[in-house]
């Protein structure tokens, strides 16, 4: 029902606005990217997300984006800069942006904010993200049964939560289907240097790991993984064009219907500051093509994707047993809470290894 | 393959870069010029080897590509500091990122392109010896250029003319102008050579390390090359130590965690960079307040007749 009221408010609202069109232009929207925007990954997928919005909405807004936005302080100059120039939406697209894009809202109180992946929100600052770990429960299934060696390896940039319940997700779907599964894990420190990503990708293959993950953003480890014949997952984006013959899935990250979904809602006034946060069943969370595997793990990652849609498969489905072997704290009932995930800062069990400065 | 093996081979990728790059600073710097441009010299290499390679299919034509970027991005810097006499530093901060920029503008059509990567040597008999084989006879191009290029500027700075006239300029640009040497000519020549290494090694990342393009992939290398030159003291000799000595931890602080050792790695990370300060400590150290190994007129300007 939701689906058709949202184009209807639209369009009244459409009606409302173009009225007063001749002095009222198309509302501007602005983002904010971290990287270049041919970066094949976080940032790329970003603006895949904005030429969608201007697709479905291009007759009724304008958009301007700046790539290559470091983070920290430096970020805040770029978001004001859009805020002076006239913009009434802006999408600030990383971690980083939090207190800047707060510290720009409060100066700035029409305009609204959209800040991705934070949890600090204002009356103009909503966040939105998505249920990656999902997507990475999945490749854990898939992982688990192509392994040959029983090692994992996984390339992981900071030990954020967002990364950590990555990583419990995948072990936890690899546990499913092989108890003694085992992950290596090498920490990189940073989400983008294809060079260190590739020396990790090989001492991962170097210390015995024939299947390769990451949560760092350049398809380095998928070449390496080609080159040495073993398999790897994408990361952000379909990297199938980087191992035609390596890749068995990538988590693709769809941004698209929410930037739609958000301007609409500021187009019509219904926009409200919300902590938005959509897995494979709104779509903000995709999975590439299963490829490079059997029909029957084609099939299980296929009827894993359809379980964790319809909510039949949670998947930090309680209990949740720490690395100790004792169930940790169930705050959702039957499973975790979102709060609980997104500020996860444990391992599960069968994660051999220490949180890096825990 | 045995793991020490695979790791000796990874510390000779990770470090070939860092070489190539320092090596030529290096002569730049002996020169007295102080070009902070490396990695953006190094970026147009990477982006324009990898052009070259694509429109061409041949990694070696890819790699006189990167060669030729970097010199041309020197080129600009030359022309600036040299000829208009602008400051250094800041022309060669001006010089990364205008590389960065450019070379994600000239390298947006191939992201994601393929290409073949710079075949390895392969000598019969000699590559297949155990262990030695492959680490000796078996690397690419760019290794085995790295290491001849330190061997020669070694000996043409501490064994030719020519090189001890480039060391004069270095150390101080007005007695030698002052002898009739050509203060202007050899730096321009020395900032070339720099950009050209620069380039090279920028074309080993998409042609040889990761056989791809994506903008801004030099992630920081060049300026961990300025910071070797430093590291080896002006030396070349300490710059092969230095330069390797950083691929080292690089790689072992990796496996280190694959082996879950249980070092916390944002430690590792910084393992590189606390070896190149305790280094500097040592070196000052040892030379006593005789005054650093600097050339003196380092990244000063010099006009002729003023």
């Amino acid at each position: 029902m939701k689906k058709y009221l949202i184009p209807m408010a639209a369009a009244l609202a459409l009606a409302v606005t173009s009225v007063g069109a001749a002095a009222q232009s198309k509302l501007k929207v602005g983002f904010i990217y971290l990287g270049p925007i041919g970066d094949l990954g976080w940032t790329y997928m970003h603006e895949l997300g904005r030429q969608a919005l201007v697709k479905e909405l291009g007759d009724k807004i304008e958009t301007t984006y700046l790539e290559n936005v470091s983070e920290g302080p430096d970020s805040e100059r770029s978001i004001e800069q859009l805020a002076r120039t006239g913009h009434q939406l802006i999408f600030t697209t990383s971690f980083g942006y939090m207190d800047p894009t707060i510290r720009v809202a409060k100066k700035y109180p029409k305009i609204k904010f959209e800040h991705a992946t934070g949890y600090k929100r204002a009356p103009n600052v909503g966040t939105y993200s998505g249920r990656f770990h999902e997507g990475r429960y999945i490749q854990g299934v898939i992982a688990g049964k192509m392994s040959k060696t029983g090692t994992l390896g996984y390339i992981a940039s900071f030990p954020i939560p967002e990364v950590i319940a990555g990583i419990n997700a995948t072990i936890l779907g690899a546990q499913s289907v092989n108890p003694n599964i085992k992950v290596k894990i090498i920490w990189v420190n940073t989400w983008f240097d294809p060079g260190k990503e590739a020396d990790a990708a090989k001492a991962l293959v170097d210390q015995g790991a024939d299947i390769l993950m990451q949560h760092t953003d350049s398809p380095a480890a998928m070449q390496v993984a080609a080159q040495r014949g073993i398999l790897a997952f994408g990361q952000d984006s379909d990297m199938i064009k980087f191992g035609p013959k390596t890749q068995l899935t990538s988590i693709i990250n769809n941004w698209g219907p929410y930037y739609i979904r958000a301007t609409k809602a500021a187009l019509d006034g219904t926009w409200k500051p919300e902590d938005t946060w959509d897995g494979l069943k709104e779509k903000m969370v995709l999975m590439a093509d299963y490829t490079n595997m059997p029909d029957d793990v084609k099939k299980l990652a296929q009827d894993t994707e359809a379980a964790i849609t319809n909510g039949s498969l949670h998947v930090f489905k309680c209990p949740v047993l720490g690395q100790d072997g004792k169930p940790v704290e169930c705050k959702g009932g039957a499973n975790l809470d979102n709060g609980q995930i997104l500020g996860m800062n444990f391992y599960v069990k069968g994660i051999d290894d220490k949180i890096p400065g825990k | 393959m045995g793991l020490l093996e695979a790791i000796i081979l990874s510390v000779i990728a990770a470090s070939t870069p860092l070489l190539l790059a320092a090596a030529g600073e290096l002569v730049v710097e002996r020169a007295g010029v102080l070009n902070l441009g490396v990695e953006g010299m190094m970026i147009m290499g990477a982006a324009c080897g990898f052009v070259g390679c694509w429109l061409t299919g041949s990694a070696f034509i890819g790699a006189l590509f990167g060669i030729a970027a970097g010199m041309a991005m020197a080129a600009v810097f030359a022309l600036m500091t040299l000829g208009l006499a602008v400051n250094q530093v800041a022309t060669g901060l001006a010089l990364t990122i205008l590389g960065v920029g450019l070379s994600g503008l000239i390298g947006a059509g191939f992201v994601g392109e393929r290409i073949t990567p710079a075949a390895a040597l392969y000598i019969p008999y000699l590559t297949d010896i155990p262990f030695i084989g492959r680490i000796l006879f078996g690397q690419d191009g760019f290794v085995y250029a790295s290491i001849a290029l330190v061997i020669g500027i070694w000996w043409f700075l501490y064994r030719t003319r020519n090189g001890l006239i480039l060391r004069a300029i270095g150390d101080s640009h007005t007695s030698a102008h002052a002898l009739g040497y050509r203060v202007l000519t050899v730096r321009w020549l020395a900032v070339l050579f720099g950009g050209g290494c620069a380039g090279l090694a920028g074309a080993f990342l998409p042609l040889a390390y990761t056989p791809f393009f994506i903008p801004g992939m030099t992630a920081g290398r060049g300026w961990i090359a300025l910071a070797l030159v430093v590291f080896a003291s002006w030396r070349p000799g300490r710059l092969v130590a230095g330069a390797y000595l950083f691929g080292a931890v690089t790689i072992l602080q990796l496996h280190a965690q694959a082996f879950g050792l249980g070092i916390p790695s944002q430690l590792m990370t910084a393992m590189p960079y606390l070896a190149t300060i305790i280094v500097l400590v040592l070196l000052s150290r040892a030379r006593g307040t005789s005054g650093s190994a600097a050339p003196a007129s380092l990244g000063m300007v010099f006009v002729p007749d003023r």
